[in-house]
């Protein structure tokens, strides 16, 4: 509203006090763990962040066809699309996580079929079971914003490309994906914010993320802030450069919607 | 499997042997803990809003600074960090006093670190829906001559809601899923008392699927009941989609 004074005082006193306390935090608090933990660090940054990205890629491309068909498809296909949806909206994702893990990762051993095949080795692990779970969540909430941006796009872009004869797949491809998914896109960004905070849940199923090696430096050395304050930080950097990412994507679509 | 002899009934019948009891005795401390928070939440919610609109420049800052801070960090980083902190300050308080260190129930802990989490979404939703009031209705008010405090009762609040409730009913679905992070704090919860089960039977799937149908019903419930608000907020009010009300 009153955007002469952005810069005022008042913005200068908030940068002091903020500088203060980093300079605190820095000098009062204990950061001679880094060092020992450094190589941890990085490579729970890395899995997090390529949880984070192998999530929303598998379930952005999971919640094109669910949010498709309940704009447009037969009963027998939207009511499960609805359903699944549904189902993964009213439960908490850290239920859904144990389910998988716990729950069907306890009855897997009981099958021989499943121990001899050659898949195995992967199930045995804990990070296919959270990659699973943060997949579907994904989707089921990404489907409910491409439900809306599905029906969202105007009926004449649809009635024209008809016109020119489109086949079904054609008009799908050339014209109904692309403008839902500009629709989408504002939306996307927020959701990927949230499915990164989601992220630090795979650590209470033994997954090593970067949440899951900042508790263990608490349980190794006892200090209780440091390693927490850490990980808020480079969440909250991580979480920017998502918001920088799509500003800077969307940035360069055409803005007319016609 | 040895586990076969006992059925899912005996597994989750009410009374003792079975551990059905318990998961609702979770459900009901989740359910306490939502409701807590949430109301908590709307509490900041709406001194935050009034704060980022109406105050001085300071609070806004500040308020702005809140509010990117907990929507960028995870709600189980925020958990951790608020309650070990939170438990810390007051007891180092009480001893600069000259009191003992105080046992903080679960309930009150979870209550105030999730309620500073939904503070902050609220406040932006209730900022949101100051602003979608016609601002006309705030200046007649101010014209009629109210105090700051009338106009925000009589006017300001009132009127918001309508805009409101569709944020603050989403926050409701959020809040209640989010007590499952307490788990990881120890909360007695209904995720906590559905691991302890579990472990305790070994019966993982039946036990997490119960929880789950939990939740989902009480998602549903939500969902039924906020559609009924939301029909009776927006009484008198034009349809934006131009359809029938």
């Amino acid at each position: 509203m009153k955007a002469p004074e952005k810069w005022a005082g008042h913005h200068l006193a908030m940068i002091v006090i903020g500088a203060v306390i980093v300079v605190a935090c820095a000098t009062l608090m204990r950061w001679d763990w880094l060092a020992d933990y450094g190589d941890e660090i990085a490579a729970g940054l890395w899995r997090t962040i390529w949880i984070l990205a192998a999530s929303v890629g598998l379930g952005f491309a999971l919640a094109v066809p669910f949010g498709f068909v309940q704009v447009t498809g037969p009963a027998w296909l939207s009511w499960p699309a609805h359903g699944f949806c549904t189902l993964i909206r009213g439960t908490p994702l850290l239920i859904q996580l144990w389910l998988l893990y716990y729950g069907l990762g306890s009855l897997f051993p009981q099958f021989p079929w499943i121990r001899d095949s050659f898949l195995w080795p992967i199930l045995r692990q804990a990070w296919p079971y959270g990659l699973l779970a943060l997949t579907l969540s994904f989707a089921g909430y990404e489907a409910e914003v491409m439900r809306g941006a599905f029906a969202g796009v105007p009926k004449g872009q649809i009635e024209a490309a008809r016109a020119y004869g489109m086949s079904r797949f054609t008009l799908f491809r050339r014209v109904w994906l692309p403008l839902a998914v500009h629709r989408a896109l504002p939306t996307l960004a927020g959701e990927t914010v949230l499915q990164l905070k989601a992220t630090p849940l795979v650590a209470t199923i033994t997954v090593f993320d970067v949440f899951a090696v900042a508790s263990k430096v608490r349980q190794d050395t006892f200090i209780v802030y440091e390693p927490l304050l850490l990980v808020a930080v480079v969440y909250m950097i991580l979480s920017g450069l998502i918001v920088l990412a799509f500003r800077a994507f969307e940035a360069r679509l055409p803005v007319r919607l016609g | 499997m040895a586990l076969a002899a006992t059925s899912v009934f005996d597994l989750l019948a009410l009374s003792p042997p079975g551990w059905g009891g318990n998961l609702l005795r979770g459900l009901a401390h989740s359910l306490e803990i939502a409701a807590g928070a949430y109301a908590l939440g709307i509490g900041i919610g709406v001194a935050g809003a009034a704060g980022q609109l109406y105050g001085g420049r300071v609070p806004r800052d500040l308020l702005e600074a809140y509010t990117t801070v907990v929507r960028a960090v995870p709600e189980l980083v925020l958990i951790l960090l608020l309650y070990y902190a939170g438990t810390d300050l007051l007891n180092r308080g009480l001893e600069a006093f000259g009191f003992g260190p105080a046992d903080i129930s679960g309930l009150a802990a979870g209550i105030v670190v999730l309620g500073i989490v939904q503070g902050a979404y609220s406040t932006e939703v209730i900022r949101g829906a100051i602003l979608a009031i016609p601002q006309g209705q705030i200046e007649a008010a101010r014209a009629y001559g109210m105090s700051a405090r009338l106009l925000m009762r009589r006017v300001t609040l009132p009127a918001m809601l309508p805009y409101a409730i569709p944020g603050l009913a989403n926050l409701w679905l959020i809040v209640t899923k989010d007590t499952a992070l307490l788990a990881v704090v120890g909360f007695n919860e209904l995720a906590q008392e559905t691991r302890q089960a579990a472990g305790a039977t070994k019966a993982y799937f039946i036990f997490f699927l119960a929880a789950g149908a939990l939740y989902l019903m009480l998602s549903l419930v939500s969902n039924a009941a906020i559609s009924r608000i939301e029909k009776r907020a927006r009484r008198g009010m034009a349809n934006p989609a131009g359809g029938p009300a």
